[in-house]
């Protein structure tokens, strides 16, 4: 592996790649799908490139492929993958055996589900090294130290003893790029490392992989969908498209000139137009001084919080996990009723329990879950999941239903033809929009809307925010929009409620929340989210007031 | 739409024999060449021959005539069986799992205290105790074998309880009745079938064994287990007539056990059935 290295700064040479899968669709013959069509790319040693681009579009296959994997039975059926100056698909099995883990190391989106619960986390970071022999387990285990202090985890003597639940998601993302650093490979493929972590904790990782790439001089391939994160980590960016390269280039250049109309549309994609409304006189809910904790008064969750909503606007409750917003929309819905306080809606005030609400309570109120999958049963046709309030509330049936259900699907800018499917039939964003018909279809005077935003793709994501502000206008309703993308809030929000650890920290009209003086809580939260621009990571680490609660 | 040549092989041999049982058990009368208990021979264990295709059984009675009888009889009760145990065990087990709480709790004791006498046993002094006719055998058939379902179904619904979609439809202000038919049983529907297959089997042997010890069905009348009792003592002259009966019951447990495999797979698809 030496000589290739020596001739030329060249570590990655992929050449025509081309990834195919079998599908078998029930009931008919098996067919082949083409994942990746002729993708090129080369990766100098010491560098990285981002891949990036939307669900489907085949860049964690491309990025497995440099250690010749393939997911759930995708071969790679065409091209070379040159690593290290040898073709490694020649290879065989056993050659494989040899790369992964030595030239090539892998880090995982979940960290949680990647790591192995029964082992302590030291047997798993020095278990790579240990295998290829190519140190001594007393060796590895000070190099997985000195990388634990690298990646500024706590307490980087002992964290090793520990076991995967015993650190947080943020800790356990750091210690499995501790693990990928430990066997010194030539290459990392970083799989959406920081996708699945709140803003404040992003922000740690990211900069904790950034310093111990710059410091190991190792190369890597980064995969993300958020192109402000990889704008932060990368030297070149490949914008990727349904398995086929849309446009790679400088990262200065992808992000300030993108020459490609769907990179510009991935690069502009939070820029939505929002004139804030101010608030009205009266509220249309009110919470009052609401507590509410889980098992049985032992876990306070929500600590004396109130919030007003007015009609027809929109209140963004932000903060990270765990700081209590879920529980507020349980607390609103009567799913968990409050030790104290109440919740006053259109003058009256609610029954605490969901039992004691009134059927027209239930209707002024509605929500959408962040999981639309989950949301809906997966036995009713979209006919049914949309028709079944239109019933419930306004006793229509048959061909009535069945109009007022188009007319809900015409708004959602869904066509026809979608009343007799199942919403395993649909796709993502799909699948949101009918839960937001099936909310709307009641007609309610409040949505609640928990995170609806942040299991979707950007581009998908934005369709939906744009979809939602367009019905605010037409049906006049009124969302309490709960979050931890402040970019969403941003773009929709009249009014802002910031929560921290069940209190709400600062709270008021969009403007005056998002204007200085800050308190500490807020400037972390709005100083975390990424911005895309070149050096942003280093200017936001360095203007922090307080340490994020992941550490 | 159902597609005949899109059923595998398997699942329509089972469809074909167990249309061919349910087919003989409702038309027993016009199939049957001799009457159930008419004698018909000098003879007992009479040989087959063209006149008694099956032979003849202990007391000289025609075998077939005897099976085709006996499918009514044994279908019949295992069928109506199985119907209330599920129907009793899934509503009472769903209903469990929704409303929590006091209900679950005295209900789940119950049936525990069901479960931890032993099944043929409770059959046995139940049925010396009751008057021994059709009715009483297929309510106790039915109720000792709904703990069995009812524990299935509360597991199951317990889990598809805390759903997202569940949750909807509370919220939504949806009573008991629709949570419980139209969002978890759709979707508790796959292990249920292949629970059913099982069960109906069960309630065919339970049967069997009841008449085995004289407690089923009653003569002249008999089941396939009732008649392989009948006849045990031919094996001993190397006479075949118990073993017909016998054979009876395991082509039906195959063959029904096929046709729920595959409703399973038309069950635990997300599309309908049509993708």
């Amino acid at each position: 592996m030496a000589d290739g290295k020596a001739k030329s700064g060249l570590l990655l040479d992929i050449r025509n790649l081309r990834i195919e899968a079998t599908v078998y669709p029930p009931g008919e013959a098996p067919k082949t799908i083409t994942l990746v069509h002729d993708v090129s790319l080369t990766l100098e040693k010491g560098k990285v490139l981002g891949l990036i681009g939307e669900s489907g579009a085949g860049k964690s296959t491309i990025g497995l492929s440099s250690m010749g994997y393939g997911r759930g039975g995708v071969r790679i059926t065409g091209g070379e993958v040159i690593l290290n100056g040898r073709d490694i698909l020649k290879g065989g099995k056993e050659g494989f055996r040899k790369l992964r883990g030595r030239e090539v190391c892998y880090v995982a989106q979940s960290a949680a589900a990647a790591f192995n619960p029964a082992h302590r986390l030291m047997d798993q970071v020095v278990e790579a090294s240990l295998l290829h022999g190519t140190a001594t387990r007393a060796e590895a285990e000070k190099r997985a130290v000195a990388l634990f202090k690298k990646l500024s985890l706590p307490n980087p003597e002992i964290i090793g003893e520990r076991f995967p639940h015993q650190v947080s998601g943020g800790q356990l993302q750091r210690v499995m790029t501790a693990m990928a650093l430990c066997s010194e490979p030539d290459l990392i493929v970083f799989d959406e490392p920081t996708t699945a972590l709140d803003v404040t904790t992003q922000i740690d990782v990211l900069a904790a992989i950034k310093d111990a790439i710059r410091d190991t001089h190792v190369a890597a391939l980064y995969i993300t969908h958020d192109l402000a994160v990889v704008a932060q980590v990368s030297d070149e960016i490949m914008v990727l498209r349904h398995g086929r390269l849309v446009e790679w280039g400088g990262t200065r250049q992808i992000i300030k000139e993108p020459r490609q109309e769907y990179t510009n549309a991935l690069v502009s994609v939070h820029e939505i137009e929002h004139r804030e409304q101010q608030p009205g006189t009266t509220p249309m809910l009110s919470v009052k001084n609401v507590t509410a904790a889980y098992g049985g008064g032992h876990v306070k969750v929500l600590k004396n919080v109130s919030v007003d909503i007015f009609p027809g606007q929109t209140l963004a409750v932000v903060g990270e996990s765990g700081s209590g917003k879920s529980t507020l929309a349980r607390a609103i819905t009567g799913l968990l009723p409050p030790e104290q306080g109440s919740v006053v809606f259109d003058g009256r005030t609610l029954g605490n329990k969901l039992s004691d609400r009134p059927k027209e309570d239930l209707r002024q109120l509605q929500m959408i879950y962040q999981m639309a999958d989950v949301a809906m049963n997966p036995r009713q046709t979209v006919g049914t999941i949309i028709g079944r309030p239109l019933e419930f509330y306004f006793g229509m049936k048959g061909r009535e239903r069945d109009k007022r259900v188009n007319e809900l699907l015409d708004e959602i800018e869904m066509g026809k033809g979608f009343i007799d499917r199942y919403p395993a039939e649909l796709s993502g964003g799909q699948k949101q929009r009918v839960c937001i018909a099936r909310s709307l279809a009641a007609k309610p005077k409040l949505i609640i809307c928990d995170e609806v935003t942040s299991a979707l793709d950007p581009l998908v994501a934005n369709g939906i925010l744009k979809l939602l502000l367009n019905l605010q206008q037409v049906e006049k309703v009124a969302y309490l929009f709960i979050t931890h993308d402040l970019a969403t809030v941003k773009s929709i929000a009249d009014s802002i409620a910031v929560m921290y650890r069940g209190e709400v920290v600062r709270y008021g009209s969009k403007s005056k929340v998002l204007t200085p003086p800050f308190d500490a809580y807020t400037d972390l939260l709005l100083s975390s989210v990424p911005e895309m621009e070149i050096g942003w990571l280093e200017k936001a680490i360095a203007g922090r007031r307080m340490e994020s609660a992941g550490n | 739409m159902l597609d005949i040549r899109r059923i595998p092989i398997a699942s329509l041999i089972g469809i074909v024999l167990t249309s061919l049982f349910v087919l003989m058990a409702v038309f027993a009368p016009l199939i049957a060449p001799y009457g159930n208990a008419e004698i018909v021979s000098e003879t007992p264990w009479d040989v087959m021959s063209s006149a008694h295709w099956l032979g003849t059984d202990n007391l000289g009675r025609d075998l077939l005539s005897r099976m085709i009888y006996g499918a009514r009889i044994t279908l019949f009760i295992a069928v109506l069986a199985t119907a209330l145990s599920f129907s009793l065990g899934a509503i009472l087990g769903f209903s469990a799992a929704v409303f929590g709480g006091w209900y679950d709790t005295i209900l789940s004791r119950l049936v525990d205290l069901l479960m931890s006498i032993p099944t043929l046993i409770m059959g046995l002094v139940v049925l010396s105790v009751l008057p021994s006719n059709l009715v009483t055998l297929i309510l106790v058939m039915g109720i000792l074998d709904s703990t069995r379902v009812y524990r299935l179904s509360r597991a199951v619904a317990v889990d598809i309880n805390v759903m997202d979609y569940v949750e909807a439809a509370k919220l939504r202000g949806e009573g008991s009745g629709w949570i419980i038919f139209r969002e978890i049983l759709p979707n508790a529907l796959s292990p249920l079938v292949s629970e059913l297959g099982l069960r109906f089997i069960y309630a065919v042997l339970f049967l069997s064994t009841l008449s085995f010890l004289g407690l089923g069905v009653q003569p002249p009348d008999a089941d396939w287990g009732g008649m392989v009792k009948e006849n045990k003592d031919g094996i001993v002259f190397g006479i075949p007539a118990a073993l017909i009966p016998a054979a009876a019951i395991a082509a039906l447990a195959i063959s029904v056990n096929l046709v729920a495999d595959w409703v399973l797979n038309r069950t635990t698809s997300l599309k309908g059935g049509r993708g």
